[in-house]
């Protein structure tokens, strides 16, 4: 078909003025017009080709600066500690750093002439965990004990190769002799890396103690917002769908119910947050940084995508059903309830949890209710309490950790990353299958 | 009594209301359903709302508005010797409410009852111990006039909750009753079941609209109040910000657009090229795999593309452009800058561009392409003479969305932009977003009656009035093209 060139027709009798024209030599304008159709297909696929990789760079960013975060290093510490040498630590003003001292002196028997400050460098700070260790177990006191005690968040960095050695030429924090004592250590055993349990299950730490911080607590927060927000809006999204698709007249009224959610679904995400800051702190005066107030900001954020999805499903199933219904004697609001809203409730699930995977990777609503620069050092004490109880949420804490100074951090803040993306994949697998399992094509 | 036992009591008594308006109208009907109106589950369903319905409404409403009241009240005395300024009363009443609690407590743990509590005075007893040993610590020394008025919130917190009990719990019996009464088998259950059954679903449905309101009406009181103590004029047309005393708001909405238009730049040819592959040219292989994997982009979190912006593409964008950097340029200081945030939105929006196009270009009716393909045209000539020109305002429909979108992002600016508002041309230098400066604004102990926190509002009712009326537009765009072809 490309090969038409309609103004070359040659005319019998009219002589060769014109290039003769045949389908087996290919005219210069073809060329060029099969050129162009080459050029633009090869934007097309260039411009997916970009999509893609940018996915792949993202993927691949993500996963090499989170996965550290999975792993720590820990170095391994044999110590027998008497009465006598307790009741001194415990006499002295600074009673942790008593009981580090104590474990540097271990360590520096066995790994002979070396000085104490270099030790102290690369374990950094564990004497809290070794005196809390013994105040809930006095029993162990005199007795051989084995502790893993994690490393100081520079030695931690350069096993994972966050710190290099010439970074540290000038360093004071830790010398390149110190990393040279590191790597002996490492080679005899004492330093090793392991599964960082604490990422997944701790709480957030302070400045000073950067490899404790974990992700657990505000996981545990943005589950409690994730249950308000299924527990609102899953009813009243439904039960506001139901009613525009199956009842609603006509009128100004519904009219201006359904401008209002397309709106509402396109208002900036911060902007929600500034209503929750406005109307549930200021106005009703609910406790800021809680995961109740959090979760009705995020509800109210959802509950367009919600509609949406449901009416669509709603939209789906066919007249004949509600006919059929109707037929068999089932009032208007019997043929909605136990024969159509059971049929769309597969497409309505799928819409549900894709809104909740949103609300939960949402940040900005949560910085201005107060989930940001809040520190949740625990779990909440009882499971009601919880809602009320200030507390961080996922991203929340991605950001204040991606705000805070020190590298580690930012390897948390990855790590983190990751939590959270497994978390909605999973969220969003589920949605695929319910929708490849249950969904029907009438 | 707490609301988790008022609940539980309306809900027996609930439940007892449906098992017996069930079997009253059972009764009613000599056994046998078909001398019944409706059936037996409508009538006992009936019974339960009438009574579930006006105590859980009572419920809400009361446990919303008694603090209000008392707050309100409680003011009144601290406020009667002498004139306090917003900040000092809320300090004032933060104490009151500490010392309040710690008496209620004291109450509940059974040290004290309340005629104790009640005549208990500041200068004879010393409260500040008893509320330490309640586990509240008070900052200093109570003053009679503070105990005064936790005294009297202490009163009314125990009158409120006693009424609230009583009148919930009457109202609950009361209206299973009186639907108890009514029960009978001419009785018409289901029309009445049904009505209310509508009634719940139309106010379901009108939550959307009351979002709306409650979002005009939150930024637009607070607006009043910052134009009350910050000028509108230098507000709209102030060039200078600095987040304390010059809150012009030119530069954070240049800086704004700067962003978008940059991420538009990204955005727009590689999703609207994407489109138009996977639309028209795409083997059904291709399409199956790869739209799925663009818009897996617009899947992920937006926290996600500002750790990116903040930690990838800014430090790589630095190592290119900036001093000693692989062009020998240095254009750029630092991570931060347009260029970064407005890149990686620009990214975060090729799914929405892409999925939007595409569906706007496969809504063109095919007999069009049919028409001029085989008039001779090529796919190209066809896909940029026929196709696109029909699917014109679809797509800046489209991009006008994607717009409003970029406006309104908040973490990619808040990660990758920078906090300087300045009024520059220079891609690579920080800039700021209204978004950034209302999370700034708003983040911490913010004092909500200084002209600093308030102005997070009136930028607030700025971008709600910009993204709004972008989306309308779009959307007026796109259902006029719609008409053409339906």
């Amino acid at each position: 078909m490309t090969d038409a060139t309609a103004s070359h027709t040659p005319q019998p009798g009219q002589g060769s003025e014109t290039a003769k024209s045949s389908l087996f030599t290919v005219s210069p304008r073809t060329r060029r017009r099969n050129a162009s159709e080459r050029r633009f297909k090869a934007y097309g696929i260039t411009a997916i080709l970009l999509g893609l990789l940018f996915l792949c760079f993202l993927v691949y960013s993500i996963l090499s600066k989170g996965l550290p975060a999975f792993t720590r290093t820990v170095a391994e510490v044999e110590l027998t500690l008497t009465q006598a040498q307790i009741d001194e630590a415990e006499s002295t003003l600074l009673k942790t750093g008593a009981y580090r001292d104590l474990m540097i002196a271990e360590l520096g028997e066995v790994l002979g002439d070396v000085e104490p400050e270099a030790i102290q460098r690369i374990v950094g700070n564990p004497g809290a965990m070794l005196r809390n260790f013994y105040t809930a177990n006095p029993d162990a006191i005199g007795t051989t004990v084995a502790f893993e005690l994690p490393t100081a968040s520079r030695v931690d960095g350069y096993f994972k190769g966050r710190i290099t050695r010439e970074g540290q030429a000038n360093s004071t924090f830790l010398t390149p002799s110190d990393l040279d004592l590191a790597d002996r250590m490492q080679e005899e055993g004492i330093i090793k890396r392991e599964f960082n349990w604490q990422f997944l299950t701790g709480a957030e730490a302070s400045d000073d103690n950067p490899v404790a911080a974990g992700i657990g607590v505000s996981v545990v927060g943005s589950f409690y917002m994730m249950f308000v927000v299924l527990a609102l809006s899953l009813p009243i999204g439904v039960a506001a769908s139901i009613y525009l698709e199956e009842f609603a007249p006509k009128n100004r009224f519904t009219d201006l119910i359904e401008v209002n959610i397309s709106n509402l679904a396109a208002v900036p995400s911060i902007v929600f947050g500034i209503l929750g800051l406005a109307f549930f702190i200021q106005f009703a005066g609910l406790p800021r940084s809680a995961p109740l107030v959090g979760g009705l900001v995020l509800t109210l954020m959802t509950l367009p995508t919600i509609i949406i999805s449901t009416r669509a499903s709603l939209r789906a199933v066919p007249p004949s059903i509600r006919d059929a219904a109707l037929g068999v004697g089932a009032s208007k609001m019997q043929s909605v309830f136990h024969h159509v809203l059971p049929l769309a409730l597969p497409g309505i699930l799928t819409g549900t949890i894709i809104g909740l995977a949103q609300a939960l990777g949402e940040t900005a609503p949560l910085l201005l209710i107060g989930m940001v620069g809040f520190v949740a050092l625990r779990y909440p004490d009882t499971i009601a309490s919880g809602f009320l109880d200030s507390n961080s949420a996922m991203p929340a804490q991605i950001y204040t950790w991606a705000a805070r100074a020190d590298q580690i951090f930012y390897e948390k803040a990855w790590g983190g990353i990751i939590v959270l993306l497994v978390f909605l994949l999973t969220m969003n697998i589920i949605a695929v299958i319910l929708r490849r399992r249950f969904e029907r094509r009438w | 009594m707490p609301n988790l036992w008022i609940l539980i009591i309306i809900g027996v008594v609930a439940v007892m209301g449906f098992v017996g308006a069930r079997q009253r109208a059972l009764s009613s009907g000599q056994g046998d359903i078909r001398n019944l109106h409706s059936l037996p589950s409508f009538y006992g369903t009936n019974a339960m709302l009438a009574g579930l319905i006006p105590s859980l409404v009572v419920l809400a409403l009361w446990t919303a508005f008694q603090p209000l009241v008392i707050q309100s009240s409680v003011t009144h005395i601290i406020e009667a010797d002498q004139e306090l300024s917003d900040g000092q009363l809320s300090l004032a009443m933060t104490d009151v409410r500490r010392i309040a609690t710690g008496l209620e407590l004291a109450i509940e743990s059974g040290r004290l009852d309340l005629d104790e509590v009640m005549d208990m005075r500041a200068d004879v007893t010393d409260v500040r111990p008893l509320l330490g040993e309640m586990g509240v610590a008070v900052g200093s020394d109570v003053t009679p006039r503070d105990l005064d008025a936790a005294q009297r919130f202490v009163a009314m917190a125990q009158t409120g909750n006693l009424l609230k009990t009583v009148l919930v719990i009457a109202l609950s019996v009361l209206g299973t009753a009186f639907a108890f009464v009514r029960t009978s088998a001419v009785f018409r259950a289901r029309i009445a079941v049904e009505r209310v059954t509508m009634a719940l679903l139309i106010a379901a449905a009108s939550i959307a609209i009351l979002t709306t309101v409650g979002i005009v009406l939150s930024m637009i009181v607070n607006t009043v109040e910052f134009f009350r103590l910050y000028p509108a004029t230098d507000f709209f047309f102030g060039t200078r910000w600095n987040g304390t005393s010059q809150l012009g708001v030119l530069p954070l909405l240049w800086g704004t657009l700067y962003i978008s238009v940059i991420a538009l730049i990204v955005a727009v040819p590689i999703g609207l090229f994407a489109a138009i592959y996977l639309s028209e040219y795409a083997s059904p292989a291709v399409r199956s795999f790869a739209k799925p994997a663009l818009e897996v982009l617009a899947g992920i979190p937006t926290i996600v593309y500002g750790l990116f912006a903040l930690l990838t593409v800014g430090p790589f964008l630095l190592r290119v452009f900036g001093s000693g950097g692989t062009f020998g340029v240095d254009w750029m200081s630092g991570a931060t800058a347009v260029i970064t945030a407005g890149v990686v939105m620009g990214i975060m929006l090729i799914p929405f561009v892409s999925s939007l196009s595409d569906d706007i270009i496969n809504a063109v009716p095919q007999a069009m392409r049919d028409g001029s393909l085989g008039l001779g045209a090529t796919p190209s000539e066809t896909i940029k003479q026929v196709v696109m020109p029909a699917a014109l305002p679809g797509i800046v429909g489209a991009i006008l969305l994607a717009a409003s979108r970029a406006i309104g992002e908040t973490m990619i600016v808040v990660l990758g932009a920078g906090a300087a508002a300045r009024l520059s041309m220079n891609p690579f230098e920080a800039m700021t977003t209204v978004t950034t400066r209302i999370v700034s604004q708003l983040t911490g102990d913010a004092d909500f009656t200084s002209a600093q926190a308030l102005v997070a509002f009136a930028l607030g009712m700025t971008l709600f009035v910009i993204t709004l009326a972008l989306n309308v537009f779009a959307l007026y765009i796109v259902r006029k093209y719609r008409e053409q072809y339906d």
